[in-house]
């Protein structure tokens, strides 16, 4: 390995690493005012993207030369600045007082809103951009052939640094920024239009968004991937920065952009997970990153369910639907049974994360992690042990067991934000490792022929089988919940210190609750693989943890049984609204935030909170 | 041109129609099962869907088969095996499909596979690529219309030998397909050019390319030849890298697809010329039957054709003679059907070999030239897949059926 | 022996000395209170006694054993209740599982995963509700409590423990006079019944001058005077120390006889 090789191969880490960080210093920015972890930043990156790709070929057709070009940039950008404000006039300001877990779910929302609608405006076509007038040739560096517009890119970054460094220490504005980052309660005090403030900020996050996508036409053509995968790079800078700082996500873009390049050169297949390894270290050993502060926060996520008062017809209750559910395959057709399969496994799913949200007030950003980790268990017993389902099943549920343990063991230390984005980066971390270590897990081509035994092939068979363990399951952790840990989890949620001076040991409980919460979400991991007889690295992606979320939320975080309802209303929804329409992200996503907007309770608690107005 | 060309094709039509005797209209249609990336891979899967509209509506126009129209139910397979399967699973028991086809990426076509074996129920592979589908993992269920990777290699490879390169870097996407290409490369090349020895092996994640550094990568290991599987947007930024780094003067190019006008297109100026490629020359294929196709094509959809849209022309035209021959839609008449089927299509005749299942369709081969403001090929030629395919003592020590 | 006895105790936050050498001591059935100007260092030496934070140097002894690096939890089980400047209970909960959460980790039940916890010490947690005054809410939500009502459940929750010590952080502040005067009343009670120790900080000189056996005078971190109220209220240095104090100076003076 030579000197110039390695030479050439740090630049292509800095020129990466410049986009990074123009990128992510919008979300810290952003981050640091308002303290909301922006989801939908990635895809103000891919509309910057999108509009330079379209809009700056039309310009150079009207006049050819490096001007144009780069005012089709800033163009752009500042096109997607004006969408920054819109959403914060007609979301963020909404929701700046809302817990975390509603502020992450709204801007995901806007994430899905924005697929849909990019595919509409701009096609479905990728679209790459022409190359920089005056930039087009290579330069020559020890011999080395080098496109000039990477040099170009490694200079934008300490460009764009300096820039938010005069805005931020020599304008009123950015005095204003930064005294909102250090204590927003304090700006809130000194009379400022906080409005404006927000807005503004907004404007500048959205900015450089769109900035960062828009420079990356001539290299990268606009894809409708990019907002998924350039966010979790951005939440990987900030975090290991520190959030809302922006020395700090310059520092971690750097390092983040030479792990890369030259990580590409050890690992060429395992990219990804050093990535979120590091970040997984960083917050080991720094738990608020580089240069972040402790969290002041905390309080706002105290939502969830409360004691109730015991139903004496409960029971009955509960054994009449089992008696209903069971008799289901008498009436249903195959289809509906496997639909009434999937239900009863992501219900099991969704309650396991309700353990951790409702109960232990651990906002879980990740619970795909133990999700995919049950399916990957069950699938891997099969592939490698040839081993049966009754085998496979259990497999998978001390995988994931296993996996909450480890996990959990990291996490009980964190609280709010850091929690849900470390959660976040574990379950990344998993799906790259799904992803890239191709010959356990299969990679992107998942695993085959994970089928239950013949006999119970039949959809009713299987059906069944699924209800009882489901049932079980489910009867199990509401004793969980009911019983002297459950309440410890809850009397922790409530009043930390009060529970520590009670003599509870928190963090024990806390990692307790994320192993049977894995455990739990495991098991119907396993289950679900074996219904449709694969896994793939999806079981782990954000989209998946999402779905829970979207079930805990249109359930209700307060009451019980609202992740049961949840997961019915979202899976029928889905699987009857799907087919019929290309906009069903759109629908999603707009109706995650209507929930977030107006229905915070869920649908089981809206109902249940309706009759106690009543009363 | 085109005008001309529609009239007689609607001529043809009307005349079978009042030919065919008694039409059953009443009765009815056969509801088939279609899948594919449409919202992810759409620069292929949406001119795919044209072309098989087009095959649809024509077979329909002239009374259907069996008395019967024809129905094809179409999902979105969101490029995920689990999500494939899942509408697989809502095609055949809700909407009632006789039998499935299509799917894009290699993966999810092993996956259909898996689940065509499992569950006793027809399907026909038309674009996944990977060995595995008609070898490893190949079924009775499970039938593959383009020529696979083994095939299109070897396509290629033979192209290799004149140019005497010996030491070849491999960059494939890694997953199904980019591995089963590589691996096959990696045999052949060993095999058909002494000496020949792999000095570099990249595998981006599929759509995640890092394009500089994996040029970089590819240059440090100072190969005489390439070997590219990528497509798509990683292609895209690949091939800029590349020229923009001068990684691809003096060397051979060897690249699967990327003669495909899907993935020329987006390239627009930045061809890499002198690549040999495997794709399709549309407007310089002479053939009337296929002129004719192309004609109605643009005249329909206002748009040049694709190799997908011919794919889907093809693939719903054998379905309809597949039908016909087996005279039911039973997934065991349809399977003897398509055993070793002899097929007309408008490329030329095709054999659905009953050995491994793997149709005789083959592929156009040439270097690629920049022609105007875009590419295409030149000194192609169009090789015939019945003298790629593996031998049938590999087939019989591979497939476990 | 004596209950509580804290020696030399210091803490620094980066360069500022918070509590230099403080060292006090509580018997049994004695009210002690701690009092001082803001930013005296109060909380520092309060939550160095409830383990809230760790001390540089010094020790702490619980009757004579040293609990000095001992966790919050660790000293609840040795005997030491309390309660929060703002009131700490679990607000999702009635008022009697307040209590019956106390009571099952104090029998080392957190971790059990069967029985319903509204099942367990029903009756011992009636009975501490009772001696607080608070047996008629057991059932209701403690998020509907008035907030006197939330520090007469925390208090029962601190006894719940069977403490030997109880630290109670401004256990008054934010309460109506009335609501004042009965809980330190309560709080009398209990002390003088069952013998136990309470060390409290106070702004409200009639409260301290009131129930305190001895007060504590803290300044600059440091202890500058201790002993009986009437010596405290015509000890100089203290009023001199509460000059310039104006949140501590009036009721100091005018509470004088």
């Amino acid at each position: 390995m030579d000197l110039s090789f390695i030479l050439i191969q740090a630049l292509n880490g800095l020129a990466s690493a410049s986009s990074l960080f123009i990128t992510a210093c919008g979300l810290t920015l952003v981050f640091g005012v308002t303290r909301i972890v922006n989801f939908a930043h990635g895809s103000l990156y891919m509309v910057g993207a999108y509009t330079a790709a379209t809009l700056v070929p039309r310009l150079l057709e009207m006049s050819y030369g490096p001007a144009t070009f780069w005012a089709g940039i800033v163009l752009s950008a500042l096109v997607v600045g004006l969408i920054g404000i819109l959403l914060e006039i007609l979301l963020l300001r909404r929701i700046y007082r809302a817990p975390e877990l509603f502020q992450l779910l709204a801007t995901f929302g806007v994430v899905l809103v924005f697929q849909d609608l990019v595919v509409q405006i701009f096609g479905p076509q990728d679209i790459l951009g022409p190359r920089a007038p005056g930039l087009r040739q290579p330069i020559e560096i020890l011999g080395r052939r080098f496109p000039s517009y990477e040099l170009a890119l490694i200079i934008a970054g300490p460009i764009v640094l300096g820039a938010v460094w005069l805005l931020l220490r020599r304008t009123r504005f950015g005095i204003l920024v930064r005294a909102a980052t250090q204590d927003r309660d304090m700006v809130a005090a000194l009379g400022v239009n906080q409005a404006l403030l927000f807005t503004g900020t907004l404007f500048c996050g959205a900015f450089l968004a769109g900035l960062g996508g828009a420079l990356q036409i001539p290299r990268v053509a606009a894809n409708t991937g990019m907002d998924l995968s350039v966010i979790a790079e951005c939440f990987v800078v900030t975090v290991v920065g520190g959030m809302g700082s922006v020395p700090g996500a310059f520092l971690a873009a750097l390092i983040i952009g030479q792990l890369q390049a030259f990580g590409i050169l050890i690992f060429p297949k395992s990219t990804l997970v050093v990535v979120f390894l590091l970040m997984a270290l960083v917050l080991a050993i720094r738990p608020n990153g580089f240069f972040g502060r402790p969290e002041a926060t905390g309080g706002s996520h105290v939502v969830g369910i409360a004691s109730r008062a015991p139903v004496r017809s409960g029971p009955l209750l509960m054994i009449a639907v089992l008696v209903v559910l069971a008799a289901l395959p008498l009436i249903a057709d195959p289809y509906l049974l496997k639909v009434a399969t999937e239900i009863l496994i992501l219900a099991l799913f969704a309650f396991s994360l309700q353990l951790l949200i409702g109960v232990g007030g651990l906002v879980s950003f990740g619970h795909a992690a133990f999700f995919g980790l049950g399916a990957y268990g069950a699938a891997l017993a099969v592939k490698w042990l040839e081993a049966s389902m009754f085998v496979a099943v259990p497999s998978g549920l001390l995988l994931a067991g296993a996996g909450g343990a480890l996990i959990g063991a990291f996490l009980v230390r964190l609280s709010g934000i850091y929690l849900a984005m470390m959660t976040l980066a574990a379950a990344q971390i998993l799906y790259a490792v799904a992803f890239q270590w191709v010959d356990v897990t299969g990679g992107d081509n998942g695993i085959i022929g994970v089928w239950p035994p013949a006999w119970a092939g039949p959809r009713a068979i299987y059906y069944l089988l699924t209800l009882a363990v489901t049932a079980i399951a489910l009867f199990g952790l509401t004793r969980l919940i009911d019983a002297p840990f459950g309440y410890a989890l809850r009397a922790a949620r409530d009043s930390e210190p009060r529970a520590e001076s009670i003599g509870l040991a928190v963090r024990r409980h806390r990692w307790l609750a994320f192993v049977a919460a894995g455990a739990g979400a495991g098991l119907a991991g396993a289950l679900y693989a074996f219904s449709r007889g694969s896994v793939d690295p999806s079981l782990l992606g954000i989209p998946t943890s999402v779905d829970a979320l979207t079930m805990l939320l249109l359930g209700g975080i307060q009451a019980l049984t609202g992740p049961l309802a949840g997961a019915a209303v979202l899976h029928a929804l889905r699987d009857w609204i799907m087919p019929l329409t290309p906009f069903w992200r759109l629908l999603l996503g707009l109706s995650i935030i209507t929930m977030v907007l107006i229905f915070p309770r869920g649908l089981v608690g809206t109902v249940f909170h309706g009759r106690e107005e009543r009363a | 041109m085109a005008k001309t060309s529609m009239t007689r094709w609607l001529a043809l039509g009307l005349g079978l129609a009042l030919a065919a005797p008694t039409v059953q209209a009443q009765q009815a249609p056969i509801r088939i099962g279609e899948l594919n990336s449409y919202s992810k891979w759409a620069a292929f899967t949406v001119p795919y869907r044209q072309g098989w509209q087009l095959a649809v509506d024509e077979i329909n126009a002239m009374g259907g088969v069996l008395g019967r129209k024809i129905e094809i139910i179409s999902r979105d397979d969101g490029a995920t095996t689990g999500d494939a399967t899942r509408v697989a699973e809502e095609l055949v028991t809700r909407e009632g499909v006789s039998f499935l086809f299509g799917s894009f990426l290699s993966n999810v076509g092993v996956a259909m596979a898996d689940y065509a074996n499992q569950k006793k129920i027809l399907y026909i592979a038309a674009e996944p690529l990977t060995d595995a589908i008609t070898m490893a993992q190949g079924n009775r269920y499970t039938f593959r219309v383009r020529p696979s990777n083994f095939m299109q290699v070897g396509m290629l490879v033979d192209q290799a030998k004149a140019s005497g390169a010996k030491r070849w870097a491999i960059v494939a996407p890694n997953y199904e397909y980019g591995q089963s290409a590589a691996e096959v490369f990696k045999r052949l090349i060993k095999e058909r050019v002494p000496g020949a020895e792999i000095v570099a092996e990249q595998y981006p994640a599929l759509g995640k390319i890092e394009a500089g550094a994996t040029v970089s990568a590819i240059e440090q290991a100072k190969p005489d030849g390439i070997f590219n599987v990528t497509f798509g947007p990683d292609l895209t930024q690949f091939v800029r890298e590349g020229n923009s780094r001068g990684l691809f003067e003096g060397k051979t190019v060897l690249s699967l697809l990327t003669g495909e006008p899907e993935w020329l297109l987006p390239l627009k100026d930045e061809i890499p010329e002198g690549w040999t490629v495997t794709g399709y020359p549309w407007d310089e294929i002479k053939d009337p039957k296929h002129k004719a196709f192309v004609d109605t094509y643009r005249a329909k959809y206002n748009d040049t054709p694709r190799l997908g849209s011919l794919l889907g022309y093809v693939v719903v035209n054998m379905i309809r003679d597949t039908i016909e021959r087996a005279g039911s839609v039973e997934t065991e008449a349809l399977v003897k059907a398509l055993e070793d089927a002899k097929f007309d299509t408008v490329i030329g005749p095709v054999t659905m070999r009953g050995l491994d299942n793997q149709s005789t369709m083959g592929a156009w081969v040439g270097k690629l030239v920049l022609k105007g403001a875009t590419g295409g090929m030149t000194e192609w030629k169009y090789n015939d897949g019945a003298s790629f395919m593996p031998s049938e003592a590999e087939v019989k020590a591979t497939r476990k059926d | 022996m004596t209950l509580l006895e804290a020696k030399g105790l210091r803490k620094a936050f980066g360069g500022v000395v918070a509590a230099r050498d403080v060292s006090l001591t509580v018997e049994r059935g004695e009210m002690v209170a701690l009092i001082g100007p803001n930013g005296a260092g109060k909380s520092t030496v309060f939550n160095m006694i409830g383990g809230q934070l760790r001390a540089d140097a010094g020790s702490v002894l619980l009757d004579g054993v040293a609990i000095t690096d001992a966790t919050p939890q660790d000293r609840f089980r040795k005997g030491i209740g309390r309660t929060f400047q703002v009131a700490q209970a679990f607000l999702s909960m009635t008022v009697l599982e307040n209590i019956q959460m106390a009571l099952i980790s104090r029998h080392r039940e957190a971790l059990r995963l069967w029985t319903p916890a509204r099942e367990r010490y029903r009756e011992d947690a009636l009975q501490l509700l009772a001696q607080v005054g608070m047996e008629g809410t057991a059932n209701r939500s403690c998020a509907e409590l008035a907030y006197g009502d939330v520090k007469r459940v925390e208090l029962a929750i601190a006894l719940a423990g069977d403490p030997k010590l109880i630290l109670m952080d401004e256990p008054t502040a934010g309460m109506a006079p009335a609501e004042r005067s009965a809980l330190m009343e309560l709080t009398d009670t209990m002390t003088r019944s069952r013998r136990l120790g309470v060390l409290f900080t106070e702004h409200d000189m009639d409260v301290v001058f009131g129930h305190a056996d001895r007060v504590l005078v803290l300044l600059g971190g440091q202890i500058i005077a201790s002993g009986p109220p009437e010596e405290i209220r015509r000890n100089p240095k203290v009023r001199e120390a509460y000059l310039g104090d104006t949140h501590g100076l009036r009721p100091l003076l005018t509470s004088s006889p």
